[in-house]
């Protein structure tokens, strides 16, 4: 059975300030969403709130995958129901060897009972695993050596999330503008790894500014952010269309939106203490 | 006898103390020179500088007893007596040494191993020119004083010019019954171009048996010779610690010396090494992991007394509860050791918002031509971190494991002993609760 993602009426605050106004979406396994909207227009909030960070406080509405409640979960046992964030910044683990980080991470994902102590996935299959994962992103296995993220480029650090994702094989995946800051062959490298892992097993929303993710990986529904809110959704061609006109069309056909989010993107500037990654 | 009543190191007590010692007059008298040092340092106020941050006032020296003779050992929990193929191995329990071994073929290339107050007896020619002569002073302060005096038991170790050990030494050192004192010594004399590894461990026998260390380690490296030596302080939370621990190498020599600091209620330990002469090196690393209401505080030196050495200090300390971690450091160069290379960092991780970290560089530098870097940092467990590891399944106490493995991980880089590192590892995972 095909699972869902259900979100409804969600608002999100990030130090008592509101950022999103109440947001539905509904994404089913196999199908691609494209999430798109101007910066500062709630994007990443609704990741990092899928995903559980606790510094986004969510004021009011749901989030279920099938019949469980998303929000009573902490981030660990919403990523043991099959939930996948890949960070646009993705922090460093000093100290932590890839291939022992994602060994843990897959070994709680694959047996969500799993508590600390308990045996870890036997390491023959693991390391044959990762190793032919990674050869299919094209990186050099001796990564699997190296700490997480640390001395990374940008590429490295997106094709980093790339191998969890394709390690985790998560029920839904969340992608965090993993097109920004890259150059177009990494683009491609991310975009062709993104396409041969997203099946019928997986559902993706995609955030991204730009377009290229998306020829890769054509959505079925394209949302568009603005102010808090999903005012608009469409096929693909919206994404197109977004992409080579702006956001003024959207801005026109939604004025109110179009005004909290110009009052959001002030108090921004006129208090800097809300952080950047709303 | 020394008994709970009567404060055990009086005049009289330590009188008594020397007539149930059958030792030779040289060894008598310098424990005499000693033990009148440390009746006058005990009217002198201890080094600000050194003890100012440690508080040892709930201390009490009539508590812990010299042990007439060792209780029958009943067997105390170690992380690595039994981890590997040993050239040797020596226990001590209450200061008593027993079960030494010493692998036969090193033995006959004159490598000596065992007891020390048996082999200052029977060596006197080649130990006693180093036997707190030239690396530990009697009358450093106090406590080195104190331990000068008192000293019973503890491991000695001397390998003879152009000897290698292969493998690596072990030398445990356990409190077993309540309320013993502790006044083991450890000499470690390698003369030139020899090389060898000695790992020491100090364990108590159960978690509830009060006790007292007042050690001391004298590392003697001489030129072209290579030491390791590893001390696990790993002690119950009852027993109180101190130390004077000094390392002296010579031209072209090196020293790797690698602390784990675990147990322990109080523990100061003043750590010096010193590159005496040209082309000498040491490195220090030290892991640290303090909980509940452990107290460790480090009072280290680097001494660069000859042009062309080089030091490089880096201690990591993790605190979690209430506990206190001191790092005082200090590099010290003199004024004919040019093209000195001096290194000293010390990295804490806090895992509460109740304990504290003090980490204090210091250089004093008297040459012209050298380079010296310090540092310190101290911080909490990222939040962000935390965020990333749980978002892919690490439990918050999994990905807190994962992050302070990681943190240590930068100093078992350092360390080319698998055992250490792997022991280093196991003991961190037992102190966060998991593991066996």
């Amino acid at each position: 059975m095909s699972s869902i993602l259900k979100v409804k009426d969600l608002h999100v605050s990030v130090e008592e300030t509101p950022i999103l106004r109440g947001v539905d979406l509904e994404i089913k396994q196999g199908e691609i969403h494209a999430l798109m909207g101007p910066n500062g227009s709630g994007k990443s909030t609704l990741a990092y709130a899928l995903a559980g960070h606790p510094k986004y406080e969510i004021t009011k509405g749901s989030i279920h995958i099938d019949d469980v409640d998303i929000l009573e979960l902490d981030p660990s046992g919403r990523a043991r129901q099959g939930l996948f964030l890949a960070f646009q910044y993705p922090v460093t683990i000093p100290g932590v060897k890839v291939a022992d980080f994602l060994r843990h991470a897959v070994s709680n994902i694959r047996n969500p009972e799993r508590k600390e102590g308990e045996g870890l996935i036997p390491m023959r299959e693991y390391r044959k695993e990762l190793r032919s994962r990674m050869e299919e992103l094209g990186m050099d296995p001796e990564f699997a050596r190296r700490y997480l993220n640390e001395g990374f480029s940008g590429g490295e650090k997106k094709r980093m999330e790339i191998l969890q994702l394709a390690m985790l094989q998560p029920r839904f995946a969340l992608l965090d503008e993993t097109d920004s800051g890259l150059d177009s062959d990494a683009v491609r490298v991310v975009s062709e790894g993104l396409n041969r892992l997203a099946g019928s097993e997986m559902g993706v929303l995609i955030i991204t500014h730009h377009e290229r993710l998306l020829e890769f990986n054509k959505p079925h529904f394209t949302h568009v952010m603005l102010g808090g809110r999903i005012v608009e959704t469409g096929d693909a061609a919206l994404a197109h269309e977004l992409h080579a006109n702006g956001y003024a069309s959207v801005r026109e056909r939604h004025p109110q939106a179009a005004q909290e989010q110009q009052q959001a993107d002030q108090s921004k500037v006129e208090n800097q203490e809300v952080p950047s990654g709303a | 006898m020394v008994t709970a009543t009567s404060d055990s190191y009086t005049r009289e007590a330590f009188e008594t103390f020397l007539a149930g010692r059958d030792e030779p007059d040289w060894m008598t008298d310098q424990r005499r020179q000693a033990f009148e040092a440390y009746r006058g340092l005990l009217e002198t106020p201890l080094d600000l500088e050194e003890y100012k941050r440690v508080d040892a006032r709930t201390f009490r020296p009539s508590r812990y007893h010299l042990q007439e003779k060792s209780a029958d050992e009943t067997g105390v929990d170690t992380l690595m007596q039994h981890r590997a193929e040993y050239a040797g191995q020596v226990t001590h329990v209450d200061g008593h040494t027993k079960n030494v071994s010493l692998d036969l073929e090193m033995a006959e290339k004159g490598v000596l191993f065992g007891d020390l107050a048996t082999m200052l007896r029977d060596h006197e020619d080649k130990l006693r020119p180093y036997f707190m002569t030239r690396a530990v002073l009697p009358d450093a302060d106090r406590f080195s004083a104190w331990h000068a005096a008192f000293w019973t038991g503890g491991a000695v170790l001397y390998v003879p010019r152009n000897v290698a050990l292969d493998r690596p030494l072990h030398s445990l050192i356990a409190l077993q019954t309540d309320g013993a004192a502790d006044f083991s010594h450890t000499l470690v004399i390698l003369e030139d171009g020899a090389e060898a590894t000695l790992l020491e461990e100090t364990a108590s026998a159960n978690n509830d048996a009060t006790g007292m260390h007042v050690g001391a380690v004298e590392l003697l490296v001489g030129r072209n010779a290579r030491l390791r030596y590893v001390q696990l302080q790993n002690w119950n939370h009852k027993v109180y610690h101190f130390a004077h621990q000094c390392g002296r190498v010579g031209g072209n020599g090196s020293l790797q010396w690698t602390v784990g600091g675990l147990g322990s209620r109080l523990a100061h330990i003043h750590q010096d090494v010193m590159l005496d002469e040209r082309g000498a090196e040491a490195q220090v690393n030290g892991v640290t992991f303090t909980i509940e209401r452990q107290v460790l505080s480090y009072y280290t030196k680097q001494a660069h007394n000859a042009e062309d050495t080089t030091s490089d200090l880096l201690y990591k300390e993790v605190l979690r509860d209430d506990s206190r971690c001191i790092w005082r450091g200090m590099i010290r160069v003199e004024p004919e050791a040019q093209k000195t290379d001096g290194y000293q960092r010390s990295d804490a991780l806090m895992l509460s918002s109740t304990c504290r970290a003090d980490s204090i560089p210091g250089l004093e530098i008297e040459a012209d031509d050298v380079r010296c870097t310090h540092g310190a940092t101290g911080g909490r467990v990222d939040e962000e971190q935390l965020f990333y590891c749980m978002c892919r399944g690490l439990s918050r106490f999994e990905a807190m494991h994962v992050i302070v493995e990681g943190f240590f991980q930068q100093v078992f880089d350092r360390i080319p002993t698998e055992l250490v590192r792997e022991t280093l590892s196991q003991a961190v995972e037992r102190k966060l609760g998991i593991g066996d």
